[in-house]
């Protein structure tokens, strides 16, 4: 194996292991919102489909690049403006009147 | 300054600004600051990406960008809270899309592009295998699960001869197929082959999943698109797509766990157990004949709630299928004004995915400090005056205590039963998607109020008005 494939097989354990001690502390409270957010981080390949749609290596690649980075740009766009949507609605407790970007607009 | 640092830097960046964002989601009221500066990341990312020597034309690049977010804002606004687990599947099915395409360009580039295409390497092999295997069985799978979700598809599990064993041995056949393009990585019939083979094999998984068990389908097929995202990582050498794969992958791997638990079944239970098929329940059931149920009429449960002390309201999904949150909220002030306390019980697995209840019930402004989970109310039941049952029916079976025979026997539910009075708002006296009688609903001090949830409320609400 190469020293690259190494290393970056390093970076997955110990994100894995980052991860999984994160998000045994989220309360079930907010998985919805949980998921949505790893949703919306996940669609980080549209960094790769970026490369495969500029890069210009022939017309197949570019187009399935296109594809790629749509797809995953609705996620980017789509999953963080859902997130912040659901995240603006858990209040604490009932005293006074939610706050009016709660309801989903900026 | 070097192109390739400021890019190196730009990832750097992000990948800490979606560490700390995950963090943030460990309270609720850390959570949405902390997720704006994942957004924050993600920007950091994609911009920092244009400064790739490798990139050298923008016009594919900016219409991706712009048809995706043209896509992707109304899927963000204008989805309603109850539609959030279809919501959530079709995201999935949309971001394993991508890495399997980037999956398939790449592995086609090596043999098609250049001068003198040099192919894949072994080690390449690995990710790309990977990335696509996951990515085709994940975009079929979600698309399948929103599907049964939206109600295009059937929501009962869809069950044949010989199922499970047709499922296992295609997925064994798409491992083999994996090793072999590893070892063979120019048989390149075989990758194509084993692209689709995933890809049937993602519908023909979901098939026979019955509603009740999406929680864990959709946590499954979470942690799958993180997988794909992480191998993705690897083939193109992105460290920080094997980051977020990475949390991604954890993530959904945990609330698999979590949800399977709370349902007191495994993993390959759920996968090939076709629960909610009804034939698995048929022989153990008690039949129910010779039982009769309590109807209630709207006047004597409004008395009941009017005058309680405390109520405790456990919500089900059929309270995402009648939309009747508002009118849950309405019921709440109302008893409340009256000097009543009200406690909501949620169940994990109650609704269509984790943590579905709260979010709807944080939509109409119920205070989170109000939603207690199974393990915090499960004591107070006893002290309740009326327990409230909308639209939930498995998750307060108590055959899942003391009938050994049931097939939900062990799965923790909410005590419901040992409250003073129970009101239950249901449609009719269909099962739950367990297929299972609920002995509940026959007990002496369980009433049945009948008819569209939403209705019902409403009735509640305007006749405790009047008192």
């Amino acid at each position: 194996m190469t020293l690259t494939g190494f290393a970056q097989l390093y970076v997955f354990v110990l994100a894995a292991f980052v991860g999984y001690q994160m998000i045994m502390r989220v309360p079930p409270l907010l998985h919805t919102p949980l998921m949505a957010a790893t949703n919306a981080i996940d669609a980080i390949t549209v960094v790769g489909a970026m490369v495969l749609a500029g890069e210009g290596h022939g017309r197949l690649a570019t187009v399935l690049g296109f594809i790629a980075v749509a797809a995953a740009m609705s996620n980017v766009v789509g999953g963080f403006l859902i997130t912040d949507r659901m995240l603006a609605m858990f209040r604490r407790d009932s005293n006074g009147a939610a706050p009016a970007k709660a309801r989903g607009m900026h | 300054m070097n192109r390739d640092l400021i890019v190196q830097i730009a990832y750097l960046v992000s990948s800490i600004l979606f560490i700390l964002g995950i963090r943030s989601l460990t309270h609720p009221d850390t959570a949405r600051r902390g997720m704006q500066l994942a957004a924050l990341g993600m920007l950091v990312a994609i911009v920092g990406t244009l400064f790739l020597y490798q990139v050298v034309s923008y016009q594919w690049i900016a219409a991706g960008l712009i048809v995706g977010s043209l896509i992707g804002y109304p899927l963000g606004m204008w989805v309603p809270m109850t539609a959030m687990p279809e919501r959530i599947a079709i995201s999935h099915t949309f971001g394993s899309l991508a890495a399997a395409l980037v999956g398939i360009a790449e592995y086609y580039n090596l043999y098609h592009y250049g001068p003198s295409p040099h192919g894949a390497t072994h080690l390449q092999m690995v990710a790309l295998g990977l990335e696509v295997l996951f990515g085709s069985l994940t975009v079929t799978g979600s698309f399948m699960a929103c599907g049964k979700l939206q109600g295009f598809i059937t929501e009962r599990s869809v069950t044949y001869p010989f199922q499970n064993h047709t499922n296992i041995a295609m997925f064994a056949v798409a491992i083999g197929m994996l090793i072999y393009v590893i070892v063979v990585p120019g048989a390149q019939t075989v990758f194509y082959g084993m692209v689709a083979l995933a890809a049937a094999l993602g519908v023909l998984m979901v098939l026979p999943i019955g509603g009740a068990d999406m929680p864990v389908v959709l946590s499954l097929l979470n942690s799958y698109t993180g997988l794909a995202a992480a191998a993705t990582g690897f083939a193109i050498g992105n460290y920080v797509l094997i980051i977020t794969g990475a949390l991604d992958g954890a993530s959904g791997f945990i609330l698999s766990v979590v949800m399977s638990k709370a349902m007191n079944r495994s993993f390959t239970n759920v996968i090939f157990g076709a629960f909610g098929s009804g034939e698995a329940a048929a022989g153990a059931i008690r039949s129910a004949e010779g039982l009769t149920v309590h109807p209630i009429a709207i006047e004597d449960a409004a008395m009941q709630l009017a005058y309680a002390r405390e109520v405790i309201i456990v919500p089900g999904y059929g309270m995402a299928v009648a939309q009747c949150q508002h009118q849950v909220r309405e019921l709440t002030d109302l008893i409340e004004r009256r000097g009543g306390q009200v406690k909501f019980a949620i169940h994990p697995v109650a609704g269509r995915m984790p943590g579905h209840m709260n979010v709807l019930l944080a939509e109409v402004d119920i205070p989170y400090a109000r939603l207690y989970g199974m393990d915090d109310i499960n004591g107070e039941f006893p002290q309740a005056d009326v327990a409230l049952v909308i639209g939930a029916n498995d998750v307060v079976n108590p055959a899942a205590k003391d009938e050994p025979g049931s097939p939900i026997y062990g799965m923790p539910i909410l005590n419901v039963d040992e409250a003073k009075s129970i009101i239950v708002l249901k449609r009719g006296m269909s099962h739950g998607f367990a297929g299972i009688e609920n002995d509940l609903f026959y007990r002496d001090k369980t009433f049945m109020l009948f008819g569209d949830a939403k209705d019902s409320l409403g009735k509640l609400v305007s006749e405790i008005k009047t008192m």
